[in-house]
């Protein structure tokens, strides 16, 4: 079982929901932090890390011997990452999007592809709860391919916990995408709602179920709930906003952590997403 | 030596177009003959990167060996550096001032990139 937790404004609380979500479980979870341009959920969990794994992505290199300066990879490069003077053709690695056009189109065999890091995955231990971060490197400019990594690193099968990061384009669809339900966290805030309503209609596109945390839900007004009521919605939780839900996030601790009331109820949100989706992905 | 001035018209005494990476099109002009041609950039006009490159590619390849436009992004810059292309900036002239600029001496050479990419 596949969930994610995603928001499209961020802020809303996604990693509090997922911390939380994971270490209710009394059982092996797998949390993936998706959120690769801020991955922080590993400050939730004090151990160090145990394995620590190179995320590349292949860019095209040309061997100066064999090209002709035919000009096909460039015709056919869409993101402009080749230019072609004279009888050589030059690779602009920072603007490859991997897609390989160039190699297969290449009829002087002048094009191979080298690793180009743009990123990390660390793995973290605590408890039941195994933590695969993914860490897009400062100054790269394409997260998907890190998403993907952390998606497709081998971990055990049983419950998987994604948390996405904020938005509504590529990063968010990466993450959320082929999962059993998406958690889409917000709070009754003009710019929860507003970011809300760009979520549900991505999620809707990509036809996964999903349904809506509603944290601070005591704070701002109504339209959150009226919106989800309207659009026959399922709100699956609603979070008080507690000062001792914010002391415990600022000392590392999770919500479960503020209060003996919040474990059962993660738990419990948890067990009927394993009773609708099963243990296996 | 031939000289490409990015502008948006297509003659002579069209302005200088600020834009070097996404300028619709070049007008190549021999200092020695005096003669021009055009040379189209439009299929930069809505790339969503790499446009300064595309365009230096396309002035390298048409022979230019000096550009004159408004401002340079770092990779056009650095492009058309390495090929020994001299990049002058101007504004609110027309190609042929720019050209008349250029013999005088009143345009200097620059060092540097002086916009950000993506600008």
């Amino acid at each position: 079982m596949v969930i994610a937790i995603a928001s499209g404004k961020g802020g809303t609380g996604k990693t509090a929901v997922a911390t939380a979500l994971a270490l209710s479980a009394g059982q092996p979870v797998t949390l993936l932090d998706c959120d690769v341009e801020g991955a922080n959920d590993a400050l939730f969990f004090n151990t160090g890390i145990c394995l620590t794994h190179e995320v590349t992505v292949p860019v095209p290199s040309i061997d100066p011997a064999k090209c002709v300066g035919c000009g096909s990879c460039h015709s056919i490069c869409a993101f402009n990452a080749i230019v072609v003077i004279g009888k050589t053709a030059r690779v602009y690695k920072e603007l490859c999007h991997s897609c390989g056009g160039c190699r297969r189109v290449c009829a002087y065999g002048a094009i191979s592809e080298t690793a180009s890091p743009i990123g990390q995955i660390t793995k973290r231990h605590s408890g039941n709860v195994t933590l695969l971060s993914g860490e897009l490197t400062v100054g790269k400019a394409m997260s998907p391919p890190v998403i993907r990594e952390v998606k497709k690193y081998p971990r055990d099968k049983g419950i998987t916990i994604i948390d996405s990061p904020p938005g509504t384009s590529c990063p968010m669809i990466n993450a959320v995408r082929k999962s059993d339900f998406v958690l889409l966290v917000t709070e009754p805030t003009p710019f929860g709602l507003h970011d809300l309503v760009l979520a549900v209609r991505a999620i809707r596109m990509l036809r996964i179920q999903f349904g809506v945390i509603i944290n601070r839900c005591d704070s701002g007004d109504d339209r959150v709930e009226n919106f989800c009521s309207t659009e026959q919605i399922e709100v699956v939780m609603r979070i008080q906003e507690k000062r001792e839900i914010a002391e415990s996030i600022s000392r590392g601790r999770t919500i479960l952590d503020a209060g003996s009331e919040y474990r059962p109820l993660f738990a419990a949100l948890l067990k009927k997403m394993i009773a609708r989706f099963g243990m296996e992905e | 030596m031939k000289i490409a001035c990015s502008i948006s018209g297509d003659t002579p005494e069209s302005t200088i177009d600020s834009r070097f990476g996404r300028a619709p099109r070049f007008l190549i002009v021999d200092t020695d003959s005096g003669e021009y041609r055009l040379i189209e950039n439009t299929q930069n006009l809505n790339a969503a990167q790499g446009a300064g490159l595309q365009s230096a590619q396309n002035v390298i390849n048409a022979g230019a060996e000096a550009v004159i436009t408004g401002h340079t992004g770092p990779k056009a810059f650095d492009l058309l550096s390495s090929m020994n292309v001299k990049i002058y900036y101007a504004e609110s002239v027309t190609a042929k001032e720019s050209i008349q600029m250029y013999k005088n001496g009143t345009l200097k050479a620059a060092q540097s990139a002086d916009v950000e990419s993506h600008w």
